[in-house]
């Protein structure tokens, strides 16, 4: 299934398709090849791709962000960092344990794991691929010079990850950010949409994040379960290995199902990781996108209020009050220009976060549905076999 | 005197095939009998123990009487009325039939949780006289076990440290030895471990394996005493009750054991008297007691020539099985408390995703989230069921197994003890032949008598111990034979109630996300 789709309902576009065509992990970080085709006289070439790495699609995002232009538009999350630890750390954990399993065991559980860590270089590069087609697909950012740059620039883009000053900054202005949003929250707006939206927001927001923590708590437990049925299979197995009477027979055969109904369980968890787990943390980060335009929003209506108050002052005082009215006029201007063009950006928002619901949840049951179906399958084989022997 | 036996029977005449009227559905299980024998057709000597008819002068005739003494009561007390097989066997299917999803996990588990044996005889071989060891197999196979035992109504009964939980014991039996058809007793926990170790003490059933009963849990035990009502403890005294219910019932299946007069007492009397010293018995206790026996043996010096490695083979063999058996109990727990926290996780997720579903302003999608949460909420109740069936059919079932091995080594250890002393016997009797000589040599006829005498003493208790061996070395084989038929068929009714109800787990599950899929397509 495209990948591109998985969160995001976007339409192909000709003019300028954005895809992950290849991806390379090395030890510590993770090389994708972007792939472009575009009909956009901008590029030099009709199809090109480059070489990007993860801290890179960091600083496109973040350019995006710091750019007042863009104040009035959802900017499209930034996709998490690879994070091969977990796995890798497992991969360790396997190797040194080695010695204490059989080779049978040992080579099974080098394949789940390895199925693993595939698994979530998957799933890095679907997250990476989504930013891009999100970009691409919006009207004001796809034009983007620094879009242009990563796409089409052959070089590396020498964007080092920010150091730590840098960091200590981004901290703080998270915690003003905070501190405002209070204040600005308290606020009410005049406008009854915006109103609804920030409440609906606030609150959608904060159950996002929870139905995420804990939908990842689930498929965590259920993947242990899994593991744990595969391991009940290798000791079948070697029961039933001891020896050639009828129980070994029986025990052979039932190892031999639960090998099977394992694999079956791993796939569901796998299936609600990506479906309903992976969706949930898609719209944990837009709805913080769809916050966060709304604090800029908020901002730009305080500044226009104390343009306002500022004028009438100026006004009062008969001093400055040219400078006072560009400037009122600039705030107005600019909350305008942001409210209107965010007002289409949480319309669409809505959109997408439906339809996106809707393909991932009816997808969910579908592949619920086909993997119990052939569990029961299997066990119905399973036990009419074991039935006839006895 | 050899040190070991130099006897050479002759070679065991080839396995005879079980008699046509055994209607035993389990009968693949006959074909490990024959694996044993079958092979051992044409052996140049076989394992003590094992005697027959013709043999010379030494023995024969107290063996066999013995032998038969014990297989004709056993015929005798398994004369099976064909009524009461069907019965049985209508009782075995109904259970299976009721096993239907709605109904309680106790309900399910508690009305099929014993190794009921099924097994049945359709002849009574009264008539017959066992003359050999295969024919002994087949008395195992036409057993019928014709007792069935059950416990419910666990209660609490007093206050405070001092209660205790009195569980309702009730037996339906055709069998003429008892009073009445069917009667109930109440009895508690270490009334239990008291016929554990009445059992156990026995001379008469050295060599057979007895059932362990469950393992006593003073966390368990207080926290049951303080309030029966919260689900830990809920689930303590179920587990509990299933543990002793099959524990009885394998009492019960054991044609040797059924006969004690401590058993019958155990079932029919009303005022059974407390059973003392228990405080210091508890299932960690009895196999520490097996273990130390293994212990003594493996430190004998002497080393036992086994003419026929059966005894050898089949020790390792089942060392080898409960230590598989062990990790595989360990995976199993390890799945078990993994399913409950699933259970757990999922719960809670169904209820953020409830929430999720309140804050969504797009109507359908908000319903179709809400019922989103009632599907979790449906998987959690499943995914409750399923770690009860992990737990009370799969786990409690190889940690019976582990135990019951355990014994199985502990009557091993009992034959070589047996050999032990009718060695230590031998040598005795040795020193007071060579002490006899050294009198006449040395021409003290006074001291000459009780030398004599004691000659007399030691050559009977030489051949006494001698008998115990073989009879010992006799029931081992007939019990492991007995044992291992019993196993498979617990292992196998088992096993396969476990996936019957993995089964209709998954039955379930597609009926609700069957419901689920058209609330998801509806979404605009």
């Amino acid at each position: 299934s495209d990948p591109r789709a998985v969160n995001v309902d976007l339409q192909t576009d000709a003019t300028l398709q954005v895809d992950i065509s290849d991806a390379l992990s090395e030890r510590d970080k993770v090389k994708f090849t972007v792939h472009t085709k575009s009909t956009l006289p901008n590029f030099k070439q009709n199809e090109f791709s480059v070489v990007r790495q993860h801290e890179e699609f960091i600083w496109l995002h973040d350019s995006f962000v710091e750019n007042e232009e863009y104040a009035g538009y959802i900017i499209p999350p930034a996709p998490p960092r690879p994070d091969f630890d977990a796995s890798r750390e497992k991969l360790q954990k396997l190797g040194e344990g080695e010695g204490s399993m059989t080779k049978e065991e040992f080579t099974k559980m080098k394949q789940e794991l390895e199925a693993e860590y595939l698994a979530i270089f998957k799933k890095t590069v679907a997250m990476h691929e989504v930013f891009l087609c999100r970009v691409a697909a919006h009207p004001v950012l796809r034009k983007d010079l620094n879009f242009h740059v990563f796409l089409e620039y052959n070089q590396d883009l020498s964007v080092r990850g920010k150091n730590k000053k840098e960091k200590l900054e981004d901290f703080f202005k998270n915690v003003v950010k905070s501190a405002d949003g209070v204040l600005v929250a308290g606020v009410k707006d005049v406008d009854d949409f915006f109103e609804h939206e920030k409440t609906f927001l606030l609150e959608y927001h904060n159950r996002v994040k929870d139905a995420s923590a804990k939908s990842d708590r689930m498929i965590r437990s259920h993947k242990n379960a899994a593991d744990d049925i595969n391991r009940i299979a290798s000791s079948l197995y070697t029961l039933g290995t001891q020896d050639s009477t009828d129980l070994c027979k029986f025990f052979l055969k039932v190892s031999e199902l639960f090998e099977k109904t394992r694999k079956i369980e791993a796939r569901v968890a796998a299936d609600e990781d990506l479906k309903l787990a992976d969706l949930l943390k898609y719209y944990l980060r837009e709805s913080q996108a769809a916050k966060d335009l709304l604090y800029r929003r908020s901002r730009a209506l305080v500044d226009y209020e104390n343009a306002n108050k500022a004028l009438d002052k100026a006004r009062a005082k008969n001093r400055d009050v040219l400078q006072a009215e560009t400037s009122q006029q600039l705030c107005c201007h600019k909350f305008e220009k942001i409210s209107e063009s965010a007002k289409q950006e949480l319309i669409d928002f809505k959109t997408r976060r439906v339809a996106a619901f809707r393909k991932n949840l009816v997808e969910l049951a579908e592949l619920e549905l086909k993997h119990a179906k052939g569990n029961l399958q299997l066990l119905q084989s399973c036990l009419g076999v074991l039935k006839g022997n006895t | 005197m050899a040190a070991s036996s130099d006897r050479n029977p002759p070679p065991f005449p080839a396995a005879e095939d079980p008699e046509p009227g055994l209607v035993d559905p389990a009968d693949g299980d006959s074909d490990e009998g024959e694996d044993i024998f079958v092979s051992k057709t044409n052996p140049v000597s076989v394992s003590r123990g094992v005697s027959q008819p013709d043999r010379g002068a030494e023995d024969p005739p107290d063996l066999f009487s013995e032998e038969e003494e014990a297989s004709s009561t056993t015929a005798k007390s398994n004369g099976v009325h064909s009524d009461d097989d069907s019965d049985l066997f209508a009782e075995a299917h109904m259970e299976l039939n009721t096993d239907k999803p709605g109904s309680s996990a106790k309900k399910e588990l508690s009305a099929s949780s014993g190794p009921r044996s099924t097994s049945t005889s359709t002849q009574s071989p009264a008539a017959m006289q066992p003359t050999s060891l295969e024919q002994l197999e087949e008395e195992e196979a036409k057993d019928s076990f014709d007792v069935d035992v059950a416990i419910t109504n666990p209660e609490k009964v007093g206050d405070g440290m001092n209660a205790y939980v009195a569980y309702k014991v009730s037996t339906r039996t055709s069998l003429t030895m008892f009073r009445s058809k069917t009667f109930s007793v109440r009895r508690r926990f270490s009334d239990f471990l008291g016929l554990y170790e009445k059992l156990s003490v026995k001379q008469s059933l050295h060599g057979c394996i007895i059932p362990l009963p469950p393992e006593k849990s003073v966390v368990g035990m207080t926290k049951v005493k303080v309030g029966m009502d919260d689900p830990s403890s809920v689930e303590f005294v179920e587990r509990r009750r299933a543990a002793l219910e099959r524990y009885l019932q394998r009492v019960v299946c054991h044609p040797s054991l059924l006969q004690d007069a401590d058993v019958r007492e155990f079932l029919e009397r009303d005022d059974l008297p407390r059973a003392l010293n228990t405080q210091a018995l508890s299932g960690a206790g009895f196999l520490k007691m097996i273990n130390k026996a293994s212990d003594a043996v493996n430190k004998m010096t002497i080393k036992m020539n086994e003419s026929d490695t059966w005894f050898e083979d089949k020790f390792q063999e089942v060392e080898a099985e409960e230590q598989q058996l062990r990790k595989l109990h360990a995976v199993v727990d390890s799945l078990v408390n993994h399913r409950k926290d699933l259970c757990g996780n999922t719960a809670v997720f169904a209820k953020s995703m409830a929430m999720l579903g309140n804050s969504e302003d797009n109507t359908a999608l908000s319903r179709a989230l809400s019922q989103l949460a009632e599907v979790e909420d449906k998987m959690e109740q499943l995914h409750q069921e399923q770690a009860a069936s992990d737990f009370f059919i799969f786990a409690e079932l190889l940690s019976d197994y582990i135990r019951l091995l355990g014994a199985v080594r502990g009557c091993f250890d009992q034959r070589m003890r047996a050999w032990q002393r009718w060695q230590e016997a031998q040598s005795t009797l040795q020193k007071k032949r060579e002490a006899e000589a050294k009198l006449l040599w040395a021409n003290k006829p006074e001291k000459l008598q009780q030398a004599k005498e004691d000659i007399t003493e030691w050559e009977s208790r030489v051949t006494q111990y001698e008998r115990d061996f073989d009879r010992i070395g006799m029931t081992v084989r007939k019990e492991v034979l007995r044992f291992e038929k019993e196993k498979a068929k617990d292992f196998k009714s088992q096993i396969m109630k476990y996936l019957e109800a993995m089964l209709q787990s998954q039955q379930r599950l597609i009926k609700f996300w069957e419901a689920f899929l058209p609330e998801a397509k509806a979404i605009a």
